[in-house]
């Protein structure tokens, strides 16, 4: 993937599409993962756990899902290649006037999110093959899987606890500077509606940060 | 005033150049920036000693051609003005002032605080123009252009290409320079013939010159010394996508 075949624009493009699509993924799943919260029986978690584990169109689904992942890193890191060598020498002094501290940072917030996918997406998928989940015994889901209580195993354990309240920080302050500016990457730029998209894309981060942050928070300390 | 002047110094394009840091006594508050550089250079020559070279030419704000990087900040601390526009006032007395070249893949240093912006008149003559029949100068009420677009035309042909925005940006990205010039002619009903080559060939240019990429941290417009907005650069991508998708 050369700049001769793909332009700086068509990859911005490319990037902020991805972005986007990744971050309805992400709305998509700390819905999910409420549930564990506003059910204590973990019967709609374990039953919308399934739905996504066996359902066709899912089951196709997540390897766009896969693939979109996969292109937003690898374009990411080729954009940011060519950045740090469009500057072979820095300046000495450099007083950074940039518009958000976040929008510095997004290689290296992307770097942290991309080493905890790879952890998340190992351990879901080793307990699965496995096959060390504890079976539902009782109920309409009795013989299924309980995912719920896995979940729920692992954050009762403080340190991954606190783990991933770290990791979904750093992925607030990937987002809150992401959301509009895939907005301007796509073009979209507009005097009445671009601080409306600014405030949005604020808005967004700490819903799915305090959102996500809050399920482990809440299951470590009053469940 | 006294200052104490650290001031990147490079005998030429392939030297390794360091910094030089030297003492001057006789700078007055209201002299301009570059005005104290010549008072600088003059006592430099004699104590027969190598002058500083810069870039300068107008000195009135509008060639473009100041292009020093000074404490941190190209065209230094104050925004909305060239370097040649920077007042010593701004500066206190017996303070360390760090000058340093543009620095960018695509902005080959040559002497000293001197870079070679010739990328920028490279991206130009791949599409930063019309193209008309030579003859005599057409009536110019025969083509209808609204107001609004007139006006913002106009904001953002006042970029003078000094690179400021290149020099500013984390990842030395020509865009808000490369976006001006695309608007300049997409917002005018004579720009919009050739406005779907332009844009391709212009971004294309950029690209190989080994320009950075826009990560929209907006660095270019908050320090741009003539206010080009960032709008610009959303303009480009729009013409971009309609150039390739149309």
């Amino acid at each position: 993937m050369s700049k001769k075949y793909y332009s700086s624009l068509t990859k911005k493009y490319i990037m902020s599409f991805l972005g986007l699509f990744l971050m309805t993924f992400l709305l998509v799943h700390l819905s999910i993962n409420l549930l564990l919260i506003v059910d204590d029986s973990r019967e709609l978690f374990n039953e919308a756990a399934h739905f996504m584990g066996t359902n066709i169109f899912i089951q196709v689904f997540q390897w766009v899902l896969f693939s979109a992942f996969a292109v937003h890193i690898l374009v990411g890191v080729i954009l940011q290649i060519q950045n740090w060598m469009a500057r072979p020498k820095g300046y000495a002094r450099r007083v950074g006037a940039e518009e958000s501290i976040f929008s510095r940072y997004m290689i290296y917030t992307g770097a942290i999110i991309f080493i905890f996918l790879v952890i998340h997406l190992a351990d879901f998928f080793a307990n699965k093959m496995i096959g060390d989940v504890p079976e539902i015994t009782s109920g309409n889901l009795a013989g299924m899987e309980d995912m719920g209580l896995l979940v729920m195993e692992k954050f009762k354990m403080g340190g991954y606890v606190l783990f991933y309240v770290i990791i979904f920080l750093f992925l607030g302050f990937h987002l809150d500077h992401a959301f509009q500016s895939a907005f301007q990457s796509l073009g979209l730029n507009h005097p009445k509606y671009t601080p409306f998209i600014k405030g949005l894309g604020h808005f967004m981060a700490i819903v799915l940060t305090v959102g996500f942050i809050s399920i482990p928070i809440i299951i470590y300390f009053f469940k | 005033m006294k200052v104490k002047l650290k001031i990147w110094r490079q005998e030429n394009a392939e030297a390794k150049g360091s910094f030089q840091t030297y003492t001057f006594d006789k700078v007055a508050p209201e002299m301009s920036f570059l005005e104290m550089m010549d008072a600088f250079n003059t006592q430099l020559i004699t104590e027969g000693k190598e002058p500083v070279a810069f870039d300068h030419d107008c000195r009135e704000g509008i060639c473009g051609a100041c292009s020093m990087y000074i404490n941190g900040h190209p065209h230094g601390p104050v925004s909305g003005i060239t370097t040649c526009h920077l007042s010593m006032r701004h500066f206190k007395d017996g303070e360390t002032i760090t000058v340093e070249p543009w620095r960018a893949k695509a902005f080959p240093v040559i002497k000293d605080l001197i870079v070679d912006r010739s990328a920028f008149d490279q991206i130009q003559i791949a599409g930063g123009f019309i193209s008309m029949n030579v003859g005599g100068a057409p009536e110019a009420n025969s083509i209808p252009v609204k107001v609004k677009n007139a006006d913002e035309a106009f904001d953002s042909s006042v970029c003078i290409g000094c690179g400021a925005c290149v020099a500013a940006c984390k990842n030395a990205s020509a865009m808000l320079f490369v976006s001006a010039k695309v608007s300049q002619f997409a917002l005018l009903p004579q720009g919009r013939v050739e406005a779907k080559e332009r844009v391709e060939k212009m971004v294309a240019k950029m690209d190989d010159l080994g320009f950075g990429n826009c990560t929209n941290t907006y660095a270019c417009e908050a320090e741009c010394p003539k206010d080009i907005s960032i709008t610009n650069i959303a303009r480009m991508n729009r013409e971009f996508f309609s150039a390739k998708v149309s």
